[in-house]
């Protein structure tokens, strides 16, 4: 995936580890972004209110 | 149809697999490895790349995990700082048995005994007290509480440990005061079976932080995780050297598993302490079931007892996240009745 199959050693470990730290923070950034979105229309809905 | 190479049926079936690793990973501070590497070892991936991407997944989570357990102020840096230095000697000597065992040829069921018997004993633990006195003596488990926690909330074990006061004393998040000393032992001792028995160490670390120390649980969680962090940290990456980590198959699980911790975190918000952790003690209570039944199937012969096991840590999984996710729902409905109630 993202043409990183065959990075290998310290380099190519950075890259990849470098790559899934990324996404985490990116993950986490995004989805706190959407959970104060949708959040409480969710908490809403979930609650029986109409 | 493919993205980035991957077919989007096997993106997507991570994805879901993500979202209930997480809800159980955001709401106990564990799970992680624990259900992804076999999950992925039945697939058909080979071990190293099911070990190593299960590390890296495991790594992620917990920098997610822990951001999110930060903003609630729910981690204790210094006493996590502490946990990594005990955790790391405790990992080494653990090692260390294992080969001597491995010379031997004990150590696969030596290793197998004390998994299940370290996974049930736990889980009959906090079941049975979760479950004894019908919800009174827990601690709190608001998120927004900050940890602290009163005399009461602390458990009897942790209060005599803590009446050991060898210098020098640590004063740590919750107002409790622990020997320097005391803390290395626990992390030591859960460093030595987390190295003897080859996992990250969270469904042992955690119980750990809380009856043994008296850390109050949303700190428990939230510097287990912190601890995760720099674990899966260095594991993934060790592996990554020899090209082991497979990013189809992380990438998708971590953006499905990211979703489902937010919930999990949110979750503990919301769902009483007790019911917490009996949830807890049950999921330990058949991990050490499917652990046994992998384990009776090699040595009978049986290859259907591996299924079995992969069915009951699956099944296990997606219970209690269910349980958790009914639970979280009836509580914001009860807050809405009493609420509507009061307001009558």
């Amino acid at each position: 995936m993202f043409g990183l199959e065959s990075a290998t050693g310290l380099s190519g470990a950075a890259l990849v580890i470098g790559v899934v730290l990324v996404e985490a923070i990116v993950l986490y950034v995004g989805y706190g972004y959407l959970e104060r979105l949708v959040g409480p229309r969710l908490v809403e809905a979930l609650r029986g209110d109409s | 149809m493919e993205v980035f190479g991957v077919a989007v049926t096997l993106l997507a079936l991570f994805a879901g697999f993500g979202v209930l690793i997480g809800l159980l990973f955001g709401f106990f501070g564990m799970g992680g490895s624990f259900l992804v590497t076999p999950a992925l070892m039945v697939m058909g991936y080979e071990t190293d790349v099911a070990v190593a991407s299960g590390l890296a997944f495991v790594f992620a989570t917990s920098v997610i995990a822990t951001l999110k357990h930060r903003d609630l102020g729910q981690v204790d840096y210094k006493l996590g700082v502490l946990m990594i230095a005990g955790t790391t000697a405790g990992i080494e000597v653990g090692k260390i048995g294992l080969h001597w065992l491995q010379d031997i040829g004990l150590a696969d069921t030596v290793v197998s005994v004390i998994y299940v018997a370290l996974l049930g004993g736990i889980g009959v633990f906090i079941t049975y007290t979760a479950t004894r006195g019908g919800g009174g003596g827990g601690i709190s488990h608001d998120a927004e509480s900050e940890g602290e926690a009163d005399g009461e909330d602390i458990p009897d074990i942790a209060k005599t440990i803590q009446s050991y006061r060898v210098p020098p004393m640590m004063n740590l998040r919750g107002g409790i005061s622990v020997s320097l000393w005391l803390i290395l032992a626990v992390a030591f001792a859960t460093g030595l079976l987390s190295g003897f028995l080859g996992v990250g160490g969270g469904f042992i670390r955690m119980p750990a932080l809380f009856y043994l120390i008296g850390v109050p649980v949303p700190v428990a969680v939230g510097t287990d995780l912190f601890e995760i962090v720099f674990s899966g940290g260095i594991g993934s990456f060790l592996y990554a050297i020899d090209g082991a980590v497979d990013l189809s198959i992380v990438v998708p699980l971590l953006a499905g598993s990211a979703l489902g911790a937010r919930l999990g975190a949110a979750a503990t918000d919301l769902v009483d302490e007790d019911e917490i952790k009996v949830y807890f003690g049950v999921m330990l209570l058949l991990g050490a079931l499917a652990v046994a039944i992998r384990k009776v199937g090699e040595f009978a012969d049986i290859p259907v007892l591996q299924t079995v096991s992969l069915v009951v840590i699956i099944g296990a999984a997606a219970l209690v996240s269910g349980a958790v996710v009914v639970s979280s729902v009836r509580a914001l409905r009860a807050e809405t009745e009493y609420t509507t109630t009061t307001a009558d």
